[in-house]
């Protein structure tokens, strides 16, 4: 056989070896690594360089198509799964939950602050408006907001939205009622993460909105002489839902900063380097928005003290501020 | 294929053999070829090879995205079906809490399907898997789970945004918001159509792109038939025989053989057989005379290629 082509030789001597490595790619794409024995483990490095080295022989003498081709998708897949993550699910949440998602936050202590800022400048700003003229309340929301919790309101009805009798309302509308202002929340709070791609500028203004709404209805109950009370009931949940929203500001700031300002960087990798460390921001929201959703869900409505309220909001403050900005170990590399 | 004819004569100087027809699709040719390669991106691995990949393309990404929102929106829908099935079953308080349950089921749909699948070991959704797409580091590196994250959260910006300018309407001062609106968030929308790494916004924010990693089959080598000694010794081209075509249409010769049909191959065979003056002998297929001539054409072009001489095609005279 003496006749037979160059390339064809070249091919038949390896083609069980591609075979071989393409079998046990298959096996790993469907049921992931565990459904290899240990002797594809092993021979899969092998099988990969030489797949590879192949590739760039046959690129050089041989002009079948299908050959190349089918080379270069096996190198492709075998790189991606050689050089691929190998950490399962479980230990990815654990990592983010101890080492990435307080990192991510402690790290962004100015745009933290610059978010909130906004976000407390807006209330800030909505109160004393509202203190000065409740006329301004009806500029900030328009009619039929909150179920009557408006100024006309009389103080006996704005108490009664701040205590839950009881029996007045079933387990159901509480759960429905917590779920869907996490929804809301939630998808704000990644809206203000996304929309810091365009300078940061649209997450301001969200964060100043949410807070011109929160403040002038702040006003009106500070007005009937409710604001104590009125604390407790925002703040049982509100600690963990505010400080939500700000952080989810502060990820779209972070990204914003990126994009507009590079630094020495390109702006690619600037913006590539940002964004990790925003995601992972925002992923945090929406577990600090379920955490809030179920305070305020339960917590708010099940607890009546002024006392237990204000106890649970501070505990929770302090251990936000300790899981995100306590001073811990390096990791060892 | 869709290149333009030129609107001036192709310069035929140096080649004087050619004809008009052919000049202009040899060019609408290699501006096609020059088309693909721009989606061709290298990858050298840590043992020094290069891998070439292809970029997926922006209407191959909407397509993939058309076919998740379809099983989102189903899974989304059979879920509402079954829960009101069943809260209907029971006492009518319960409709609430699954009302609240599916809510929250809607939420993580949203937002966390793409990031349930793209965080796998294949790291595409449904959607990209049926068209052959995968996400990837544009580095080369491994995709962490942290691009994963944020390619996908942005996406509240680049779908979620001009749709909801779009639904937006009221007074004629709100019209003309929205459609600015629209207009801005267009921007976000169309981003991949205007770069040349066809990134989508959280490409961008999270240093991946998307890559076309389909599965591709080893065949049967075509010149394994023509080494037969009763056909090999049928067929002895001559050395003019064998410079007749380059490497061009050896390549549209194994596309026929491998996937055409016999008429086409009939045809084939008749025009090469013209153009290399070949007697038809007794007893000769089209189908056993193209793999012969296939063989007799790969074994002269791989032994110009080992000596550095690649005839790109039959204009390639060299």
């Amino acid at each position: 056989m003496t006749d037979l082509l160059k390339s064809y030789r070249f091919r038949e001597e390896r083609q069980g070896d591609w075979k071989r490595l393409d079998l046990i790619l298959t096996k790993a794409e469907n049921g992931g690594v565990k459904n290899l024995t240990d002797e594809q483990m092993l021979a899969l490095p092998r099988l990969y360089r030489q797949a590879v080295s192949s590739l760039s022989v046959a690129r050089s003498i041989s002009l079948d198509q299908n050959v190349i081709n089918y080379l270069e998708s096996l190198c492709t897949r075998a790189y991606f799964f050689v050089y691929g993550a190998r950490t399962t699910l479980g230990e990815r949440m654990m990592q983010f939950l101890r080492r990435d998602w307080p990192a991510a936050v402690s790290q962004s202590v100015w745009t933290t602050l610059l978010a909130a800022f906004f976000f407390f400048g807006g209330w800030a700003l909505a109160f004393f408006l509202c203190l000065q003229d409740m006329e301004w309340f009806w500029t900030f929301h328009g009619q039929n907001f909150f179920d009557g919790r408006n100024p006309d309101a009389t103080v006996e009805y704005l108490r009664s939205t701040i205590y839950t009798d009881e029996g007045t309302t079933g387990d159901g509308e509480l759960t429905a009622f917590s779920s869907f202002l996490f929804n809301n929340n939630a998808q704000i709070a990644l809206f203000a993460f996304a929309l810091g791609f365009a300078f940061g500028i649209p997450t301001a203004w969200l964060l100043v909105y949410n807070g011109v709404m929160i403040g002038s209805l702040y006003a009106v109950f500070w007005e009937k002489g409710l604001g104590y009370e009125f604390t407790g009931w925002l703040m049982i949940h509100g600690v963990t839902e505010l400080f939500a929203i700000v952080l989810a500001g502060a990820a779209g700031f972070v990204i914003g900063g990126a994009v507009a300002f590079p630094g020495g960087r390109t702006r690619l990798a600037s913006a590539r380097a940002a964004g990790q460390k925003a995601a992972t921001m925002a992923m945090g929201c929406v577990i600090m928005l379920i955490i809030a959703a179920l305070l305020e869900g339960f917590g708010r409505q099940l607890i009546n003290s002024d006392t237990v309220r204000y106890a649970v909001a501070g505990s929770t403050l302090a251990l936000w501020l300790v899981y995100f900005y306590a001073p811990r170990k390096a990791p060892d590399a | 294929m869709t290149a333009t004819p030129p609107l001036k004569p192709v310069n035929t100087g140096r080649r004087p053999g050619i004809s008009m027809e052919a000049a202009v699709q040899r060019r609408a040719r290699l501006a096609e070829e020059m088309r693909v390669a721009k989606m061709v991106r290298r990858l050298v691995t840590p043992e020094g090879a290069a891998i070439q990949l292809k970029l997926g393309s922006a209407s191959e990404r909407a397509g993939a995205f058309m076919i998740d929102i379809a099983i989102q929106w189903a899974i989304v829908i059979a879920t509402l079906l079954g829960l009101t099935f069943v809260a209907g079953a029971l006492n009518p308080g319960s409709a609430n809490i699954a009302f609240a349950f599916w809510l929250v089921f809607f939420f993580f749909v949203r937002n966390f399907y793409y990031i349930f699948f793209e965080i796998g070991q294949r790291a595409a959704t449904p959607g990209k898997r049926i068209l052959g797409l995968r996400v990837a580091s544009r580095d080369g590196g491994r995709l962490t789970a942290n691009s994963v994250l944020a390619r996908n959260f942005i996406r509240e910006i680049e779908i979620g945004l001009p749709f909801q300018f779009a639904l937006m309407g009221g007074d004629q001062f709100g019209a003309w918001m929205a459609l600015f609106g629209l207009l801005w968030s267009g921007v976000f929308l169309l981003f991949p159509i205007f770069n040349k790494d066809k990134m989508r916004v959280g490409d961008l924010i999270a240093g991946t792109w998307v890559i076309k990693a389909p599965k591709a089959k080893l065949m049967d080598d075509i010149t394994s038939s023509a080494a037969r000694p009763d056909v090999s010794s049928r067929f002895a081209f001559t050395t003019a025989q064998t410079e007749a075509y380059g490497i061009h249409e050896l390549h549209v010769l194994e596309d026929v053989l491998r996937q055409s049909t016999p008429e086409i191959k009939a045809q084939v065979a008749t025009r090469i057989r013209a153009k290399i003056s070949w007697v038809r002998t007794e007893g000769e297929t089209d189908l056993v005379f193209l793999e012969a001539y296939y063989a007799a054409l790969r074994r002269r072009l791989e032994q110009r290629m080992l000596l550095g001489e690649r005839k790109t095609d039959k204009f390639d005279v060299r």
